[in-house]
């Protein structure tokens, strides 16, 4: 029944993100893939980004931006951008299927 | 053999031009777009374009039916990795609805916007994409023309001249003296000949220790310069020599008979010669007249449209693109920010302001990988770096956080390929 109501929910869901999923990706955002495997079939130790959550991208990238977590380039990306531009590319990103 | 290998063109050419679908040649709906080649900036742009928008028809024009990857094809040379690592084809490209032209473009003609390829074809366009790569400025360097570089390869476009340079390394006798000419800027891939002369010198002393390489350069600063000359130190200390242009280092011209290179100081004679060449934006872009007195091409930093001509977006490493480096990376990352301002373009929308990123991996040995990262932003109409953002890995590392960024530079090569040709 719980299950039932949640799979509705994330239905819902879904249905809600469906035409920001095709949008056009905000500033920033097409340039990960470069590392951030966009295919599942890819092998690599990058997280694919595509549906991740949003509130977990945007900590992780103020994170790597203060240095409060361990990265190789990630840190020096992050600097290079602002708090509304890590916001829309995490929203994308969650968006995304 | 020469006769056979053009007639084989020609029927390949003509069926090429046969497999083009209807719609490549008119269509009466959607928005023409035209990219012309195939490689990491050009299909990358094709596959975005199709995905931003699915009326936009679009016709990828590639002359060769295999792409081979310059990243690291420096690994190839270095015996460690086979050439067909690097090797792609357009299947996948074709499958996503891209009409794929196996021609060479030959004209293009900005004012009735249509390019024309070698069999006569002519591609009517409401936008064009130029992504040629690079060109040799053969003459440049006194010596060294297209006959020369099969006694001194240049191995900057990587395929047979790659496995030219292997084969060369591999006949040398332990002893012998192996010298690298690194060009000065810009050039593609500004860490490029600093990778190579470590997975050589890698080479050298793993199999023929009693080699030397002397890198011969036309500068006295290059990309990650400090943690290729402290790698350099701790790896390969009394094989590999550095000499930059204030020692010496420019190599003036080069005798490929004797495999001599000349410098003002002085003349290196060579067991193999690794002539990396001064560059210039590939061929069509002259043709097109996107080029500028510097033989490369000047973009809007926003839609990568020329400055000098309307219509023509020029993207990779044949752009000027400020600040951003002529990577790989940058290159897929420009063909995104490219497409997607075209598909605004096309349907009379305003492109709005990009965010690009460049991640550049080098290896300095096969368990030791260095990185340089940037991110970048149109400002007083060029592409600058976004202050306080990127710079290169931490001079001081341990060996294991080397070997993990090899693994990332793997691992990149794997998603961005997959991306571009899977």
């Amino acid at each position: 029944m719980m299950r039932r109501a949640l799979a509705a929910a994330i239905g819902v869901v879904a249905v809600a993100a469906a035409p920001v999923a095709s949008a056009e990706p905000p500033a920033g955002a097409a340039a990960c893939s470069g590392c951030h495997p966009a295919s599942a079939r890819v092998t690599s130790p990058v997280p694919r980004l595509v549906g991740l959550d949003q509130a977990a991208i945007v900590r992780a990238m103020q994170d790597f931006r203060a240095g409060k977590r361990t990265a190789t380039v990630m840190d020096r990306i992050a600097k290079g951008f602002t708090d509304e531009e890590i916001q829309a590319i995490a929203a994308w990103y969650a968006a995304q299927r | 053999m020469k006769a056979s290998r053009r007639e084989f063109l020609k029927s390949a050419l003509a069926a090429s031009a046969a497999l083009l679908p209807r719609s490549t040649f008119a269509q009466g709906s959607g928005p023409r777009v035209v990219v012309v080649g195939g490689g990491f900036a050009g299909a990358s742009c094709a596959r975005a374009l199709r995905q931003s928008d699915a009326r936009i028809a679009v016709t990828l024009v590639e002359a060769n039916a295999t792409f081979t990857a310059c990243p690291f094809s420096n690994v190839v040379i270095g015996g460690l990795r086979e050439l067909s690592a690097q090797q792609f084809t357009y299947e996948r490209v074709a499958a996503t609805g891209i009409a794929v032209a196996r021609a060479t473009a030959t004209a293009v003609d900005a004012q009735a916007r249509a390019v024309t390829l070698a069999d006569g074809t002519r591609l009517p366009y409401d936008r064009l994409v130029l992504a040629p790569g690079i060109d040799i400025r053969w003459g440049a360097l006194p010596g060294y023309d297209e006959a020369a570089a099969g006694h001194l390869p240049h191995a900057w476009r990587a395929g047979e001249q790659t496995l030219l340079l292997r084969r060369q390394l591999e006949a040398m006798d332990d002893g012998g003296l192996v010298v690298i000419s690194a060009p000065a800027n810009p050039f593609r891939c500004p860490p490029g000949p600093y990778e190579r002369a470590s997975l050589i010198a890698h080479y050298l002393k793993t199999r023929k220790p009693k080699s030397k390489l002397i890198v011969l350069d036309a500068k006295d600063a290059f990309s990650k310069q400090r943690l290729f000359q402290q790698a350099w130190a701790e790896l390969y200390p009394g094989l590999l020599e550095w000499v930059p242009l204030s020692r010496g280092g420019k190599v003036i011209s080069v005798d490929a008979t004797t495999r001599t290179l000349v410098t003002d100081f002085g003349r290196h004679q060579a067991k193999v010669a690794n002539v990396i060449p001064p560059q210039k934006a590939g061929r069509i872009a002259d043709v097109a007249g996107v080029t500028d007195r510097s033989g490369w091409c000047p973009i809007d930093p926003v839609t990568f449209e020329s400055r000098l001509q309307p219509g023509i977006h020029v993207i990779g490493d044949a752009a000027i693109a400020g600040a951003m480096p002529k990577s790989a990376f940058a290159a897929n990352s420009q063909a995104k920010t490219c497409a997607a301002a075209v598909a605004r373009l096309v349907t009379g929308a305003t492109p709005s302001a990009p965010k690009l990123i460049n991640t550049c991996y080098s290896l300095v040995a096969p368990d030791y990988g260095i990185s340089v990262a940037g991110v970048y932003a149109p400002s007083s109409g060029q592409l600058a770096e976004v202050p306080g953002s990127g710079g290169v890995s931490p001079a001081e590392a341990s060996r294991a956080t080397r070997a993990i960024e090899a693994g990332l530079a793997e691992a990149w090569f794997r998603t961005i390929t997959a991306e571009v040709f899977g």
